[in-house]
């Protein structure tokens, strides 16, 4: 690693405050981030940890009956304490292994956005909002493209509003090695529709398959899905799987999603 | 450089650390806790898994300095107070649940931290909770046994044997 600074402010404020300075960056849970940074693809002359934020960490339940999860909530937290939540809790407890869970945050998965990251699929499907240090971004306007976010430099994602659906569920390939999901499909019923996110599989990064979503709005159940397919085009190709083999898994983890939702 | 303070293994230690010194640097460098192993050094492995109030963390995932405050448990801190293995290591040792013994110290700090929460688990629930701990020598199936009869149940021929 290069050398730098370490911060551990105790409130958003001063982490914000902190992140002020040129090339500061903050650390999440670090599961990402500190891998990164030995292997000196990052070079912050500062680093601002929000592990020590008490006012970032745990779970509630909005006014409007959603699902309020703080930005530096770990998986294994969401994994226990989001039972209002089930697809959602599933997903927590199924991101890389124990130790992990105890250490990654909600709101490091969102800010870093890995294209096969759980928990992009999670806040697009269930039209999360993110709230951050400064402004409210809705999943929809939030996600735009492979690691890329609406996020401006120095801000912090303090809060996620989930919307608590019906039914949902998601399903992830693993790849093998990694355990990132290769395709991950989140599915979530409202009771105005059905909402379809798709991670692991698009070079653009996370993404709603519509088409899926009118299907399974007006019919869910697999069977609607039959005939829907994705093109392989625009898929990540590596030697883990082609385009063409992650589009059609898209169909496949849809329906499994379908089926297991509750 | 940065001034940490924690408790290991119920002592109160403190040093100084640069920003980017790993827990697992300190541990094994500072206080020459050298049980915690590090094996890969790019969190897959679990070797280098100690607990961070009371929960299992990769040491060589998380900087020193976040653990200021903390309390952190080590395989030193392990052994029952005479000295003599605790229960968990006295299994590893009738089951042979090591080979070279390199993943030890993370497999036992894992064990401990599952049987914490889970204290009667399946051999299902062991296998997943270890996903984060490689075994190189790939001694699983003794190491599923060894946490099988730590936690009080009868050792069945485990899958796949």
């Amino acid at each position: 690693m290069y050398s730098f600074d370490i911060q551990r402010p105790s409130t958003v404020a001063d982490a914000v405050a902190a992140l002020a300075t040129d090339e500061a960056q903050p650390l999440g849970g670090g599961q990402t981030l500190i891998p990164t940074l030995k292997q000196r693809l990052a070079a912050p002359s500062v680093l601002v940890s929000l592990s020590g934020i008490a006012e970032m960490k745990g779970i509630c339940t909005g006014d409007d009956g959603s699902l309020c999860i703080g930005g530096g909530t770990t998986h294994a937290t969401v994994a226990a304490e989001a039972g209002a939540y089930l697809g959602l809790a599933s997903l927590a407890g199924n991101i890389g292994d124990p130790a992990v869970r105890n250490r990654g945050t909600i709101g490091g998965s969102l800010a870093n956005n890995d294209p096969s990251a759980c928990y992009p699929a999670a806040a697009l499907a269930s039209g999360a909002t993110i709230v951050t240090n400064s402004r409210e971004i809705a999943a929809d306007d939030y996600f735009q493209g492979m690691f890329a976010t609406a996020l401006e430099e120095g801000e912090i994602v303090t809060e996620v509003r989930f919307p608590v659906p019906e039914k949902s569920a998601y399903m992830k390939f693993e790849q093998p090695a990694s355990r990132f999901a290769l395709v991950g499909v989140f599915v979530a019923k409202y009771a105005d529709g059905v909402r379809v996110a798709v991670t692991g599989a698009s070079e653009e990064g996370v993404f709603r398959w519509s088409e899926a979503e009118a299907a399974l709005s007006s019919n869910f159940s697999a069977d609607a899905l039959e005939g829907l397919s994705v093109s392989g085009d625009g898929m990540i190709s590596d030697l883990h799987g082609s385009g063409a083999y992650r589009a059609h898994l898209v169909g496949v983890m849809t329906k499994r999603a379908v089926v297991a939702a509750r | 450089m940065t001034k940490v303070t924690m408790t290991v293994n119920g002592k109160s230690v403190s040093g100084e650390v640069k920003g980017n010194t790993l827990l697992s640097d300190f541990l094994r460098e500072d206080l020459r806790l050298t049980g915690t192993h590090v094996g890969c050094d790019t969190s897959q492995c679990g070797a280098c898994v100690v607990h961070v109030n009371g929960e299992a963390v990769k040491s060589c995932t998380m900087f020193a300095a976040e653990a200021d405050g903390a309390e952190v448990g080590t395989i030193e801190g392990q052994s029952n107070e005479d000295g003599s293995l605790n229960v968990i290591q006295q299994a590893f040792q009738d089951h042979h649940g090591l080979q070279c013994g390199f993943c030890t110290p993370g497999m036992v700090m894992s064990a401990a931290a599952l049987l914490k929460d889970n204290p009667k688990p399946s051999e299902a629930e062991i296998r997943d909770y270890l996903e984060g701990n490689i075994c190189r020598c790939t001694g699983y199936h003794n190491i599923v046994k060894a946490i099988m009869a730590a936690s009080g149940q009868d050792v069945p021929a485990v899958a796949a044997e």
